[in-house]
């Protein structure tokens, strides 16, 4: 091996059709939702919400390499934040909507500012706790959030005197904001943020000393992460019309783990493909009726023994897209 | 005119003293190089200059500002980048956006920018684009530039580290021994390649092992030992310097304890 001077710099690679593959497929499936209605177009739609939180934990997890288990609180500031302002105090969807998102990046920045000292393991227990610790005042806050019996009557998502309240228009409407945040991703990704963003994956030190406040990005990702957690859950509640606390609880953390892993952690695309695969998988084991669960957990497996990086990453170049 | 200048710098963990009482210049032009025997406190040296440590005692002047004890970020944004002794790549991303990364300090995009970018925005990018290409140029890994980082030989990995740290535009880059583990044929690639940094009035700072990298590249020579400069001069002068021939090849107590040894036998 010698170093020897440059030849010439490679022509730019024409992008890839397969790289389109994961897109297609989500195009097809919210497609086929849209045609059939009904049951399938319920969980599709749910699919997609969860498709926004898990892009917005793919940003810290996938491009940052940081770890949370606690981005439900946010989902949880979010959903409760547009529950009670339309319920309760009947303001309408959107103003709602945006003080939610708002409070929880106020939430996220209070906690993110001591948290993110932590590394690794200690990282992960301390937004177990935020995670834990918001699930506990949405249980115990009976006075605003109405404990266990969840709060009701919620509005469908609306501006001004147009109200999305068909499942079709609903499956419009989510896949339009999921397709804005797979393109924010996809931005972030090539954009000086995001290569220091992956700078703070790769080695903290080396990306310190080439000047990057490593502090700040982490703070930034983490803040990104809440804000589309908390989108997710002002969609879901205004989607669904009710909140209880379950909604954001640890069930949450856990099918969001899932969906990022099997899609494809630190991908553009692996977050909705995840989100609908994981949506979608029990679904088509319900033939085997008792054996289900059974069907579903060796899907699971097989899935992450072939394409341990998620689906995703078989269809970019280097495994990341 | 003096880059960086060193004034008594100490640096004590716990009952051991890494580096005690150091003083020396860094001039703007040229090479210098500190060398040492292993443990010298070379690299603990380094880690205060970076900022990665705070000094103990002393005072850490670069281009005229006291950096001492101001965070690695912020003494990089100063102008003064380093390069580590095992090479810390960033593994997930292609040669060329390590390069890119290597750009952060010449760039301001920010979020917002990403997310609409506007014009100035794709200028900027462009411009990074551009001059990422030239550094690659540089370091001879322009053939690379689409693979990832992770997949390049040892001694390419190397040089890339090197790229990236010149893509920062630094005024004077400390390179921690950049020739660790190369052959003898890429360690003379990287020597030219220092020659040129330093030709085009980056300064340059290096620690290393490899005395024929040394002697070729080195205008001045720190030479430390248990913590302490010993000698500072020429390649030639130091490697005639009695204390520095002591201090590598241990003619001093070795010496005197087998004198004893011997006297022990006898009596």
């Amino acid at each position: 091996m010698t170093i020897s001077p440059a030849i010439t710099s490679p022509e730019r690679r024409p992008p890839r059709l397969v790289g389109l593959l994961p897109w297609l497929f989500a195009v097809a499936v919210v497609g086929y939702a849209m045609v059939v209605g009904g049951y399938a177009a319920t969980v599709v739609s749910f699919a997609l919400i969860y498709a926004v939180f898990v892009t917005g934990l793919n940003l810290f997890m996938g491009f940052a390499a940081q770890v949370s288990f606690g981005q439900n609180a946010f989902a949880a500031i979010g959903g409760y934040g547009s529950a009670v302002l339309t319920a309760t105090y009947g303001w309408s969807p959107l103003p709602a909507m945006v003080l939610g998102i708002a409070a929880a990046l106020l939430a996220a920045a209070i906690v993110g500012f001591p948290a993110l000292r932590l590394k690794g393991h200690y990282l992960a227990m301390g937004t177990l706790a935020i995670g834990l610790i918001t699930y506990e005042i949405t249980v115990e806050w009976q006075s605003v959030t109405q404990g266990y019996l969840g709060i009701s009557g919620i509005p469908p998502f609306g501006i001004g005197p147009y109200e999305v309240t068909s499942d079709r228009g609903q499956l419009i409407m989510l896949a339009l904001v999921v397709a804005a945040c797979a393109f924010a991703a996809a931005r972030i990704r090539r954009s000086r943020f995001g290569r220091a963003l992956s700078a703070v994956a790769g080695s903290e030190e080396a990306a310190t000393a080439l000047g990057i406040d490593v502090s700040r990005y982490k703070l930034m990702a983490f803040l990104l992460s809440a804000g589309f957690a908390a989108l997710a859950g002002s969609l879901f509640v205004h989607v669904v019309g009710y909140v209880s606390p379950e909604v954001f609880g640890l069930h949450m953390v856990i099918v969001t783990f899932t969906m990022l892993y099997v899609g494809g952690i630190g991908t553009v695309a692996g977050p909705l493909v995840g989100a609908l695969i994981v949506s979608l998988l029990p679904e088509t084991f319900r033939a085997f009726k008792d054996y289900q669960d059974l069907a579903y957990g060796a899907a699971l497996i097989l899935l992450l023994i072939y394409a341990p990086r998620g689906l995703a990453s078989l269809f970019s170049p280097r495994g990341r897209s | 005119m003096s880059r960086l200048t060193l004034e008594g710098v100490t640096r004590r963990f716990g009952g051991l003293v890494a580096v005690d009482d150091v003083s020396f210049e860094v001039p703007t032009e040229g090479v210098t190089a500190v060398i040492g025997p292993n443990g010298a406190g070379k690299t603990t040296l380094f880690n205060l200059i970076s900022g990665a440590l705070p000094p103990s005692a002393g005072r850490i002047v670069f281009e005229g500002q006291d950096i001492t004890g101001r965070p690695p970020a912020k003494i990089a944004a100063a102008g003064l980048v380093r390069t580590f002794q095992l090479v810390k790549l960033f593994e997930d991303l292609s040669v060329l956006d390590n390069v890119k990364v290597g750009c952060h300090l010449q760039g301001k995009a920010g979020l917002f920018a990403a997310l609409l970018r506007p014009a100035s925005a794709r200028r900027e990018e462009a411009t990074v684009e551009a001059r990422a290409r030239d550094m690659l140029a540089f370091a001879g890994l322009s053939a690379f530039a689409d693979e990832p980082a992770s997949g390049l030989p040892y001694g390419r990995q190397r040089m890339l580290e090197l790229a990236r740290a010149m893509a920062a535009g630094p005024k004077l880059i400390l390179l921690d021994e950049p020739a660790a583990g190369l052959n003898t044929e890429e360690s003379a690639a990287l020597a030219r390649i220092i020659r040129r940094i330093a030709d085009e009035g980056t300064s340059v700072l290096l620690i290393e092992h490899d005395m024929t990298l040394v002697m070729n590249t080195a205008d001045r020579v720190v030479v430390v030992d248990f913590g302490r400069k010993i000698a500072q001069g020429t390649p030639a002068q130091v490697r005639a310097n009695p204390a520095v021939i002591a201090a590598y090849l241990g003619t001093g107590k070795p010496a005197a304890n087998d004198a004893a040894t011997q006297e022990a036998a006898h009596g």
